[in-house]
């Protein structure tokens, strides 16, 4: 096995663990929207921790070792049509996903605090902070980034 | 960069195959955590019913995805008479194997959750945990392609 086939074994691995990420996320987001108890919310945290660790790993790794094979490989260039829109994307990607992270997140300090105090009944401000429709929107456009990055890796129009 | 240079017949395929590969080590990824984190939950009951739809509703057509994926794929770059390479085994004894751990998973996540019985839970993710990571191996060797 080459060094190059280790870097390619690692992208590949990295975007597993971005779109796994994303489909963490993506419980998390359907799950929260019918908690409607503040220790339901609470006990939604580790899938939250895991979700915001393994996407960074992916993301970082995707983008990293995408560009080293880029580099590397005779057959491709950094400068390809089809590369420059896998970055703009990732790029897009990231961004949504990174602006979708605090618009959930009032939902888990708030929801600590209630429980922490002892309540767990149904809260009307926690319930709206379950179901924002911004955090939504974000996380379905770095679905749909992450989903069109995956195409063009696969049919690589214009190589 | 997922592949090198191939014909556009296998695009489709492979599209099937990565993606449901990619959702099933995700959705497999959060019912093992809930799973194995209810015990220590404020609401472990929630946690567990959220691990069996999640194994039942998400991983399970996302490993029929991957798996119809991966035998379409295999019949066009290995026709009959070719014989498999190293990778190609790895995958499909990682993508069977845990197909079966991922059933009984299922099977165990349902008891756990609906019957009130929390040891199946941790039983039911440290399987599918298992399977998680028999997967990721096959990912590296998908990649890698080891001899």
């Amino acid at each position: 096995m080459s060094l190059d086939d280790w870097i390619l074994a690692l992208h590949l691995l990295s975007a597993f663990a971005l779109v796994g990420a994303i489909t963490i996320f993506w419980v998390v987001v359907l799950a929260i929207r019918s908690a409607d108890r503040p220790s339901r919310v609470v006990a939604l945290s580790p899938l939250f921790k895991l979700g915001s660790v393994v996407v960074v790993v992916g993301s970082l790794g995707v983008i990293v070792f995408g560009l080293w094979l880029a580099i590397s490989l005779r057959a491709y260039h950094p400068w390809d049509g089809w590369v420059i829109a896998a970055i703009v994307l990732w790029a897009v990607a990231s961004e949504t996903g990174r602006r979708s992270d605090p618009e959930y997140r009032p939902a888990f300090v708030r929801a600590q605090e209630l429980v922490a105090a002892g309540t767990d009944e149904p809260d009307a401000e926690l319930a709206a902070l379950c179901r924002p429709s911004a955090g939504l929107l974000l996380h379905s456009a770095a679905t749909v980034a992450t989903l069109l990055i995956l195409l063009d890796m696969i049919w690589k129009p214009g190589a | 960069m997922l592949a090198w240079v191939r014909p556009h017949a296998f695009d489709f395929p492979l599209l099937l195959h990565v993606l449901g590969a990619m959702v099933l080590v995700g959705s497999t990824a959060a019912a093992v955590t809930a799973e194995l984190a209810s015990g220590r939950s404020p609401a472990p009951e929630s946690l567990r019913r959220l691990a069996a739809k999640t194994f039942l509703l998400v991983a399970f057509p996302a490993y029929i995805v991957m798996r119809v994926g991966a035998e379409w794929i295999h019949s066009k770059e290995f026709p009959s008479g070719v014989s498999d390479p190293t990778w190609v085994g790895i995958g499909f004894v990682t993508a069977d194997g845990g197909g079966i751990f991922l059933l009984v998973s299922i099977i165990l996540a349902g008891f756990a959750a609906w019957k009130g019985k929390p040891r199946l839970g941790t039983a039911a993710g440290i399987l599918a945990g298992i399977a998680l990571v028999g997967w990721l191996v096959a990912v590296w060797a998908m990649g890698a392609k080891p001899a």
